[in-house]
């Protein structure tokens, strides 16, 4: 018997899945060796969508790669965007104020919603339940629609700024925003009920693809995935960047580590994402946009520390012209918690008016790394319910 | 009837011998017609009930309220090209949807639709229907099989698996009417539940009417029980490489095998054309004002119908309702619970039947 021969009747079955299929999640191709149904080994191949993000950086000015990093996460597009203005802002020593800080703040917590509410639609999509996603569509619709209102984009918003945002919020934002927020806690409740307490989901989902904290750290698993393992971690608590300092809220942890448990810590981290969102806007330097207007026209005292003209109340720390913006020569990183994990900036600055270079961590790319270890020996119908779990979102993992 | 055929013919000039010969095929031709027209309500029916569940309109451009979106779907599946891989084995991979369409054909013929409706009345009817709905099975696996292609190939298997695990206790919960019964006969299955409500066999063999009902859907391959083409695994399962007429022919299996099945849980479990009442609304409401038999035995003829379509098209619903609900089973636990759960709970209620039967 040939070599060969005998490799192939070793090895079992090839199944090549993806790129094209309907539950990868964009453009992932697994290929995976069964044995009967039971997958034995897997080999991740990536790169289906790689854009050369960061090559692109290095031939064009800050502000026009500003843009461009919308689409390193689609579900994500304020995190990234965010990342990139810490870093360029360390660097150059640009000020933010504080109501552009709060700002940021609620815009990234909204985006974490919609990014979370998908990925609950998508998992359960492919364990074969096909209404939670058209359910959280209907909510992920609202509060498109309130950063659309604001950004004038639903999906790439290009909002930020380095030193700022870029514009003031619209009249009657905050309130249609809050009532957004008291509605949605019942919702959850309402997904809770349809998918929490389901026998099969629990069948599907319990002691299914235990990731263990180890072998978690080990790979650099982040965000949601390691908070499931048990691990306390979580950027916005441990390292506060923007203004999560002032701002109390509770990190949702699960024990075990398995599919069940991410979903669990995902649905926590929804309710948490609200009450961040409600308390943020409480305490929003300045208040609300009409008031702010009117108070600073009769104040006009231009003090630093005013109320309502002073450097906190601003929307940008400096009028920034984008044609000539350099940034001094220095590198900085800037990480952040983005929905899937810790998304980190890494810019090299040669003082001239474009980076010399842009390095991006993106949490999704651990995410598949580990996939291999947690489906091994598994059913292949385990495949999608493990793989579902870890969030991942391809455009990230390629860049 | 063939009276009434060979005359109309005869009008239109066609010679006595040509109605002869075409009356052999023209129940057949029926049936075929009635089941292009029930799958192509079902699934208007199961786009809009399940658009509604999911917050949505579903399909409404074509015709009124997209009434006619099906036709116009089925259309297109007519007109489409029909792509056959080229490592594809020809004969089965062309045999195969055949295969599955066929059997469902035939046993449109075995269902009591009311008294009168009935193609097909044999003795063994009952017998005939799971022999003949057992055999879509190996056209599922003969078109995993000849599709060439890896994900069909698993779609064919685990249908396979499926129906051995699946038609036992459905057999077993099915005996149990043949017990009360007596006979295996469709029609004599229906009449012994004459009287009402209270004597329909769903109270007798409740036990039997949820295995069978769980049963039904794994039989039919629906959520939550649709391993075969689970699409976020196989893609489309044992179907993947079918395109155009052949497709069709799958489709159309599908939708008119939950029909059947539905047609019969209500025949077997909820007295099939039989009224809810102790006797047909026609006679408590037509008998003092009509006097006349003939035209009421019309009227219980259409009120049969009714009843019968009304408790189908209420089974029907649940089903979708199901797949808009539930997630998918893995294989493993749907052998488990089948073998585990369901096959003792046939058991069970096969026992308690007989026991039923002996003493009352």
């Amino acid at each position: 018997m040939s070599k060969l021969k005998e490799n192939i009747i070793q090895k079992g079955m090839l199944i090549n899945v993806g790129p094209q299929h309907p539950s990868t999640h964009g453009v992932l191709r697994l290929i995976l060796t069964l044995e009967g149904e039971v997958i034995r080994n897997t080999k991740p191949v990536i790169g289906y969508l790689h854009r050369g993000k960061e090559k692109l950086a290095e031939s064009r000015t800050y502000f026009q790669y500003l843009p461009m990093v919308d689409r390193v996460d689609y579900l994500a597009s304020f995190f990234y965007q965010a990342a990139l203005c810490y870093a360029v802002e360390s660097i150059a020593g640009l000020k933010v104020p504080r109501r552009a800080e709060y700002i940021r703040l609620v815009t990234m917590e909204l985006n974490r919603i919609t990014s979370h509410l998908l990925w609950i639609g998508s998992f359960l999509l492919d364990l074969g339940a096909t209404s939670p996603l058209f359910y959280v569509f209907r909510e992920r619709e609202n509060i498109l629609k309130m950063l659309e209102e604001l950004t004038g984009q639903r999906m790439m918003y290009n909002y930020y700024t380095f030193s700022g945002v870029k514009k003031e919020l619209p009249e009657g934002w905050i309130t249609r925003v809050l009532d957004l927020c008291k509605n949605m806690p019942k919702l959850f409740d309402e997904y809770e009920a349809i998918i929490t307490k389901n026998p099969i989901f629990l069948e599907r989902t319990r002691g299914i693809g235990v990731m263990k904290p180890e072998s978690g750290l080990d790979y650099g698993i982040t965000g949601p995935n390691i908070r499931a393992s048990g691990v306390n971690f979580d950027l916005r608590k441990s390292d506060p960047y923007s203004v999560y300092g002032e701002i109390d809220f509770n990190t949702c942890l699960a024990g075990s580590g398995d599919s069940y448990d991410r979903y669990m810590v995902r649905i926590g981290e929804l309710r948490e994402s609200v009450k961040i969102i409600e308390k943020a806007l409480a305490q929003l330097p300045g208040g609300i946009p009409e008031r702010l207007r009117v108070k600073r026209v009769n104040c006009d005292c231009k003090k630093e520390e005013c109320e309502y003209c002073g450097f906190d109340t601003q929307l940008t720390g400096k009028k920034i012209n984008p044609a000539v913006f350099k940034v001094p020569a220095g590198e900085a990183t800037a990480i952040i918690e983005a929905p899937r994990g810790i998304a980190c900036c890494y810019v090299v600055s040669d003082g001239t008016n474009k980076p010399y270079r842009v390095k991006w961590r993106a949490p999704s790319f651990s995410s598949v790394q580990i996939l291999p270890e947690l489906i091994k020996d598994k059913s292949y119908s385990d495949l999608m319910p493990i793989f579902g779990s870890l969030d991942v979102v391809l455009p990230e993992v390629d860049r | 009837m063939y009276e009434l055929y060979a005359k109309i013919l005869n009008i239109f000039g066609i010679p006595e011998i040509f109605a002869q010969m075409s009356w052999t095929v023209f129940p057949f031709a029926c049936v075929a017609a009635l089941l292009v027209l029930v799958v192509i309500f079902l699934v208007l029916m199961e786009r809009k009930v399940l658009a509604y569940l999911t917050v949505r309109k579903g399909p409404n451009r074509v015709g009124p309220n997209g009434f006619l979106q099906t036709f116009a779907d089925a259309i297109k599946l007519l007109f489409k090209e029909d792509i056959m891989s080229r490592d594809a084995n020809k004969l089965l991979f062309t045999l195969a949807p055949i295969i599955v369409f066929a059997p469902v054909m035939v046993i449109y013929g075995l269902m009591p639709f009311t008294e009168h409706f009935v193609a097909i009345n044999i003795a063994v009817g009952l017998f005939l229907v799971f022999a003949l709905s057992s055999i879509t099975t190996v056209g599922i696996v003969l078109a995993g099989w000849a599709s060439n292609n890896k994900y069909s190939l698993l779609g064919g298997m685990r249908s396979a698996a499926q129906a051995i695990s699946y038609e036992i206790p459905l057999v077993i919960a099915v005996l149990s009417i043949a017990v009360l019964a007596g006979s295996l006969n469709m029609l004599e299955i229906v009449k012994s539940q004459a009287g009402g409500i209270f004597s329909w066999n769903l109270w007798h063999a409740f036990i039997g009417f949820i295995v069978l009902f769980i049963c039904s859907i794994a039989e039919v391959n629906r959520i939550p029980f649709d391993l075969p083409e689970a699409e976020s695994e196989l893609v489309s399962g044992y179907n993947t490489e079918y395109s155009g007429m052949k497709f069709a022919l799958f489709f159309l299996a599908e939708y008119s095998a939950m029909f059947i099945i539905s047609v019969l849980i209500v025949t077997l479990f909820l007295g099939g054309y039989l009224p809810p009442f102790s006797d047909y609304l026609s006679v408590i409401l037509f008998q003092n004002i009509l006097n006349n038999q003939a035209l009421l035995n019309v009227f219980i003829h259409i009120e049969q119908g009714f009843w019968l379509i009304a408790k189908t098209y209420a089974i029907i619903f649940t089903i979708m309702w199901i797949r808009a609900t539930l997630p998918r089973l893995r294989a493993d636990q749907l052998m488990a619970f089948s073998w585990k759960f369901l096959l003792p709970l046939s058991f069970l209620n096969l026992i308690l039947v007989a026991t039923f039967k002996l003493f009352v």
